[in-house]
């Protein structure tokens, strides 16, 4: 059985302490492979989006751990620990966090500039996203003055411009209209079986939890069933 | 992210808010053109008075007087075997205790002294060209290694047996000489009066006019031969004793005296009841005055800087919270604290080097503009004197501090954005 690129073993968070302790995992082990598209589902506040951020790296857990390839990132130091999210990890939002007033290349750019890549590089495999996306033509555009679609193509570009292994999509289509949401979701879906980046997608709606491969549904901190029930 | 980048990036982001950073980067600009402006006015004044007080004397001279007694007290004793003359530097008619031929002798031996030689002070009458009119003339004495702003011919030769002087500009046209050249070469007659009333003249070569500086604008600079065949001719009828009596000597010691040296020769002196001060010392006390004021301006100066520095805050704090989630989204994609700390501090050094960069050359360009018009204004009776002078130095030193200050602000919007939660940052509602 091959190594999970993402795992979570009995993962609890809380925050707070005492009488204002509250508790957003109480227990939750996942195991997300190589290659699959997964949805986490739940609606707000149950949890999903903390779990996301563990799964992310961008938090640590209370106790339990994530592994990454197998290895617990529990243990891994702030200089490893960027890279390692830099590298592996492509970020998609619901809110895009486009920087205004900021070409549309230089958006995209952003994680290699992080990564300390050279000038003409960046500007090379920025364009290769961009036109993975379709979005050569307005690339020297400034980032705000996009319509709602293609700011999100954008941010996918930006997730893909540092081809990681894993894309976080963050209710991707939470702020476009049903067609464009769909285009979105398409390009996803279609990266994730094409080039086999793992594709995490945490949502509320249903409908796009469907269609991804698996859908693990959290609720209270804790996996449940499709139907609410503990699993 | 590399180094250039963040540069880059801080740069960038600088011009994002444009209204902003203007407003922060004049506050600066006041303070730096101020501190710039100060500064070189210090700079310039420094330097007028290092090439102006050459004229004063020699680097390796001293003038000697008697140590005034402490009067604090009560007034000194009367003691019959000294004599009081009429004091050099202090008020009008106030007398010092002079210092008389036999204890030049005393001066003389005192290790380190090479020659001894007491200041004579000339009064003649009058000073005409020709059978000209006859002007008034302050004499002032001169030693060789003094050197003067010459406008034509040269120094008189302090070696010399023949008596030379050296006319101040104000005087070439009124003796009668039609220019500064012409007025080189020609004899000018003194007139004196002795003791006994008698009248006598002596006349003496021009070898030279001088500049009008900043001190003794209007005296005649006359060498040895000619000081002491003027004060022989105003002795005349006064007992030997009196005649022998100084208000002040100057002393030469070997120029290339250590310091401590100096100090030694100094104190020697003091022990045998003299003050000496060299050069060097009338000098520094100018210069001290002089620093002492841009000190003062530049204190003014600094704390508009400082002013400037909480705009610097202010402008970042608002700069971070705006781009809070800009922040967020770096730090998530793997941006290590210490390089958000850096984008940000590297806005402010920048803002800093904008505001300094700009009001050191707005100063550089307002200092001339101001020469130019001070030369022909206010300060044409000083030739030679330009107020604002900027020194290299000087100017990378203050933008360096401004980008100091600059950066010392920065700090505490930095840390606040070094520190951001990414989670926090990201949230939606």
């Amino acid at each position: 059985m091959p190594v999970p690129v993402l795992a979570a073993r009995d993962v609890k968070k809380s925050y707070g302490r005492g009488a204002a302790r509250f508790d957003a995992l109480k227990g939750v082990s996942l195991d997300i492979e190589e290659g699959e598209s997964i949805s986490i589902v739940g609606k707000s506040g149950s949890g999903k989006s903390t779990l996301m951020h563990l799964l992310a790296l961008l938090d640590k857990p209370s106790t339990g751990a994530v592994e990454l390839s197998g290895r617990d990132a529990g243990a891994l130091g702030g200089r490893i620990l960027n890279r390692t999210r830099n590298q592996t990890f492509g970020f998609v939002f619901q809110q895009f966090f486009l920087t205004p007033n900021t070409s549309v290349l230089d958006n995209v750019t952003l994680p290699l500039r992080i990564a300390g890549v050279g000038g003409s590089e960046r500007r090379r495999r920025g364009m290769e996203a961009l036109e993975r996306l379709e979005l050569a033509d307005k690339a020297k555009n400034k980032a705000t003055d996009l319509s709602g679609g293609q700011k999100q193509r954008v941010v996918i570009a930006r997730a893909l411009v540092n081809e990681p292994r894993v894309i976080f999509a963050d209710e991707p289509t939470g702020n476009l209209d049903t067609a464009t949401g769909a285009v979105v979701e398409e390009i996803l879906f279609d990266l994730n079986r094409r080039t086999g980046i793992t594709l995490i997608v945490v949502t509320h709606d249903e409908d796009l939890a469907a269609k991804t491969d698996r859908s693990v549904f959290i609720r209270d901190g804790l996996v449940v069933d499709r139907n609410g029930a503990s699993a | 992210m590399s180094g250039l980048d963040l540069i880059r990036s801080a740069i960038s982001n600088t011009f994002r808010s444009k209204t902003r950073t203007t407003l922060t980067v004049l506050a600066i600009f006041i303070g730096a053109f101020t501190l710039a402006l100060t500064s070189g006015v210090g700079t310039g004044i420094n330097r007028y008075i290092d090439t102006t007080v050459s004229s004063i004397g020699a680097n390796d001279v001293m003038t000697v007087t008697k140590t005034v007694e402490d009067t604090a007290s009560g007034p000194a004793k009367y003691e019959p075997d000294t004599t009081n003359v009429e004091s050099a530097t202090g008020r009008p008619g106030s007398t010092v205790e002079a210092i008389t031929a036999a204890e030049l002798d005393d001066i003389r031996a005192v290790p380190g002294v090479e020659s001894v030689d007491p200041v004579l002070t000339a009064r003649p009458n009058y000073v005409e060209y020709d059978g000209g009119t006859q002007y008034q003339a302050a004499i002032g004495g001169f030693v060789s290694g003094m050197s003067l702003d010459l406008a034509a011919g040269s120094e008189p030769s302090s070696d010399s047996d023949t008596l030379e002087v050296a006319l101040p500009v104000s005087y070439v046209e009124p003796l009668g000489f039609s220019s500064d050249s012409d007025a080189v070469g020609k004899t000018v007659t003194f007139g004196v009066t002795d003791q006994t009333g008698a009248s006598s003249t002596i006349e003496a070569t021009v070898t030279g006019v001088a500049e009008a500086g900043l001190l003794g604008s209007s005296s005649l600079t006359a060498n040895d031969a000619l000081t002491t065949a003027l004060y022989d001719a105003q002795s005349v009828g006064l007992s030997s004793s009196s005649k022998d009596s100084y208000a002040s000597v100057s002393l030469r010691f070997d120029p290339a005296s250590s310091d401590e040296q100096v100090s030694a020769i100094k104190s020697d002196l003091k022990e045998l009841g003299y003050d000496a001060t060299t050069v060097e010392d009338q000098i520094g006390s100018f210069k001290t005055i002089i620093d002492a004021i841009v000190l003062v301006l530049n204190g003014f100066a600094v704390i508009a800087l400082i002013a400037a520095g909480f705009g610097i805050v202010n402008t970042l704090l608002m700069s971070v919270q705006e781009r809070t989630r800009e922040i967020g989204l770096m730090k998530a994609m793997g941006m290590g604290a210490g390089r958000v700390f850096g984008l940000f501090s590297l806005e402010a050094v920048f803002i800093g080097f904008l505001g300094s960069a700009i009001g050191a050359l707005g100063a550089i360009l307002a200092g001339t503009a101001l020469n130019g018009v001070l030369a022909n204004g206010l300060l044409s009776a000083l030739p030679g004197l330009t107020l604002i002078a900027f020194d290299p130095t000087s100017i990378a030193v203050i933008i360096l501090v401004v980008m100091g200050i600059a950066f010392l602000a920065g700090t505490i919007p930095a840390l606040r954005a070094a520190r951001q939660d990414p989670i926090e940052s990201l949230r939606y509602e």
